[in-house]
């Protein structure tokens, strides 16, 4: 009985003195003892998503050696923790408890949707800085700390639908929705609504189901009897990929318009990219864009070695989320001596009133609610690659 | 036109929903289970038809004789694992083991082929149809459905209705018991069934996945429903039964997309399907009498 009250606190004891070396770890020095802001984030470093992760890691890192190679932010430079999640909800809970524990004072929360709801349930109880890259889910920025560089799932809907109007890519316009998903109906709810303020005609709404998601015959059939001289899919590229070749086979001649969920379709193995020939997406970044953000952003990239793959939409999210958190760091006036709370609140005021201009936007503001407003960027595939319009 | 466009459409729909029924009905109208896992043995045979044809570089034939080989070999080999020792347990046991199975196939899929949908290569070279000025489209690969269907129903209704190990099937299908006691090997009979079975579910991969060009683990689960229900809407166990609940079905769906609505589609099929066992509890060609096939 003794020995086990004994071992009981020893290993109470233990636990103390681990939690000491925990904060010791985390008192915001680095190696050579100056203070640091700390910046942490999780994302998919490995598995399936691993490329998002990456991208993310490879273009915040990037964003960061270059502010503190040049001075830092107020004079501070930045240290940045990447975490691997697995884009998995439990995974980036823990790791948004070790990131806490090394003394992260400002996040860039997660990549992917899925986790960063869990992480920014963690982070809104502590009120902690979140500004993710890529987590493009609404309730991914629940609460007044969180805000997002890129559009949210239904903000794409009307991304889209002012592009297509501002530039007179068409005037009648028919869509192809999966009205048993949220990302999908979502953007085709706020797309048909600002289509309609913007003058465009929607000729045609037709849905399909998760269930019937290998037939599109009839909806293309629609389509083509409406007169519509654009398609716009709210949809991922697997099934975009069946509609384009049944609209090729049924000599459906639309112009084809897509979300980010078309991003990927040039990936597909075996893919005839010969079918996506000129189809237009909604992408915040294309590689060969001729602007002077993303030509610098995709010089140095290359400069430092990085793995071509991760040079992606995440990559430029997440470059231009760090200098974004300078912004508002400056703004606000941010120094490493205030806690993660402080600098919170101090951001969080900031952020409502900078302006940015990054890779993937000019003119990029924020309202309380987190959401960015920026204009939106299209890019069409020719000869198999993405070509900045 | 737009009514002919929806009726041809549905047909395509529907002959690849009557081709994946056959091997529903045919495994049920014998071996008297629902075998579920019939779907993922389709994309199973379409995933070797991928690896031979596109990965290796192979002629499709090769492809799809290879699917052929290795689907009838795995249909049996699940029928004496997971089913025979079943024999004699219920028809609830059995539902669910084909249910584990189909999930064992789908994941076996996704640890060795990946989770990212691959764009199939169509396997029929035939031409497209363009009728009234290109106004009416028929693509080579309904074409092609249509015709192995019809060929494939025929075949079959034959090979049970006159060979010998047909006509053993026809007796096993009616009494295991006076079956066995006539001299039939009756675990060999059913073995027959589902290799049969799984052979057809290679053609159908074959030709599934040349219509619609995305294949990924789940690729057969859908469809593989479909055809289930359009195996009960023609009669299950009933061949002919099986080829017009499938067309059927696929008109239904494509005319119901096309002036009702897109979403409800569905929801309409099985309304109707609904309405028929209402009316003829065991389908349209069902016999009431328990000699099915």
């Amino acid at each position: 009985m003794k020995m086990k009250k004994f071992l009981a606190a020893f290993l109470a004891l233990t636990m103390v003195v681990l939690c000491f070396a925990a904060c010791g770890k985390g008192d915001g020095k680095t190696d050579s003892g100056e203070k640091t802001l700390k910046i942490g984030f999780s994302g998919p470093l490995t598995g399936n998503n691993a490329q998002y992760g990456n991208g993310v890691k490879n273009g915040a890192q990037l964003a960061v050696d270059e502010i503190n190679a040049a001075g830092g932010v107020n004079g501070v430079k930045l240290e940045l923790n990447p975490q691997d999640d697995e884009a998995d909800a439990e995974k980036a809970k823990t790791a948004y408890g070790v990131l806490k524990d090394w003394g992260m004072q400002i996040s860039l929360g997660t990549v992917t949707s899925g986790a960063c709801i869990a992480f920014q349930g963690e982070a809104a109880k502590d009120n902690m800085f979140v500004l993710t890259p890529s987590a493009t889910a609404v309730e991914a920025i629940n609460g007044d700390n969180a805000f997002r560089v890129c559009f949210s799932d239904p903000n794409q809907g009307v991304a889209s639908a002012d592009y297509i109007a501002d530039n007179k890519v068409a005037s009648k316009v028919a869509v192809i929705y999966d009205s048993s998903d949220a990302y999908s109906s979502g953007i085709y709810e706020k797309f048909t609504a600002e289509a309609k303020a913007k003058g465009l005609e929607i000729v045609t709404a037709q849905s399909f189901t998760g269930d019937t998601k290998t037939d599109f015959s009839a909806q293309l059939q629609a389509v083509k009897s409406s007169g519509a001289e654009l398609l716009f899919l709210p949809i991922y590229y697997s099934e975009a990929t069946l509609i384009l070749q049944q609209a090729k086979n049924a000599s459906v001649d639309v112009k084809f318009f897509g979300c980010d969920g078309l991003d990927g379709i040039l990936n597909m193995k075996n893919f005839d990219t010969t079918l996506a020939e000129n189809v237009m997406l909604l992408t915040p970044f294309a590689k060969d864009a001729k602007d002077s953000y993303t030509v610098n952003f995709v010089t140095k990239f290359r400069e430092k070695g990085y793995d071509e793959t991760t040079l992606n939409q995440f990559a430029a999210d997440a470059y231009d989320a760090v200098y974004i958190i300078k912004a508002a760091a400056e703004k606000a006036g941010i120094n490493a001596d205030m806690s993660a709370s402080e600098i919170c609140d101090a951001l969080k005021a900031a952020m409502t009133q900078i302006t940015v201009d990054g890779v993937t936007g000019t003119g990029i503001t924020w309202s309380a609610d987190g959401e960015p407003s920026k204009a939106p960027k299209a890019n069409i595939i020719k000869n198999g690659s993405y070509v900045a319009l | 036109m737009d009514f002919l466009s929806y009726l041809v459409s549905g047909i395509s729909l529907g002959s690849v929903y009557a081709l994946i029924a056959l091997g529903y009905t045919m495994v049920y109208g014998i071996a008297k289970m629902l075998n579920f896992a019939h779907g993922d043995v389709i994309m199973l045979g379409a995933f070797v038809i991928y690896t031979i044809s596109t990965t290796l570089g192979l002629p499709a034939i090769v492809g799809v004789l290879a699917s052929i080989v290795i689907c009838t070999i795995f249909g049996i080999v699940i029928e004496k694992v997971a089913y025979k020792p079943l024999r004699k347990a219920s028809s609830l046991a059995v539902l669910i083991t084909a249910i584990g199975v189909s999930y064992l196939l789908q994941n076996a899929a996704l640890l060795i082929f990946g989770s990212d949908t691959k764009s199939f290569t169509s396997v029929v070279t035939l031409p497209t149809l363009k009728l009234f000025d290109g106004q009416l489209i028929i693509s080579g690969e309904t074409i092609a459905t249509i015709l192995v269907s019809v060929v494939i129903m025929v075949a079959l209704t034959l090979f049970i209705n006159k060979t010998k190990p047909g006509k053993a099937m026809l007796a096993v299908s009616e009494d295991k018991g006076a079956a066995q006691l006539m001299g039939i090997n009756v675990n060999r009979t059913i073995s027959l069934t589902f290799a049969i079975g799984s052979a057809l579910a290679a053609v159908a991969g074959a030709l599934l996945c040349s219509a619609y060009p995305a294949l990924s683990p789940t690729t057969g689960a859908m469809p593989g429903i479909k055809a289930f229900t359009a195996a009960v809407f023609g009669g299950i166990g009933s061949i002919p039964g099986a080829m017009i609940g499938g067309i059927l079905l696929g008109v239904i769906e494509n005319l119901s997309k096309g002036y009702i609505s897109s979403q409800l589609s569905d929801a309409i099929v099985f309304v109707v399907l609904i309405i028929v066992l209402l009316v003829k509890p065991t389908g349209i060609l069902g016999k009431k009498i328990r000699e099915k096939v």
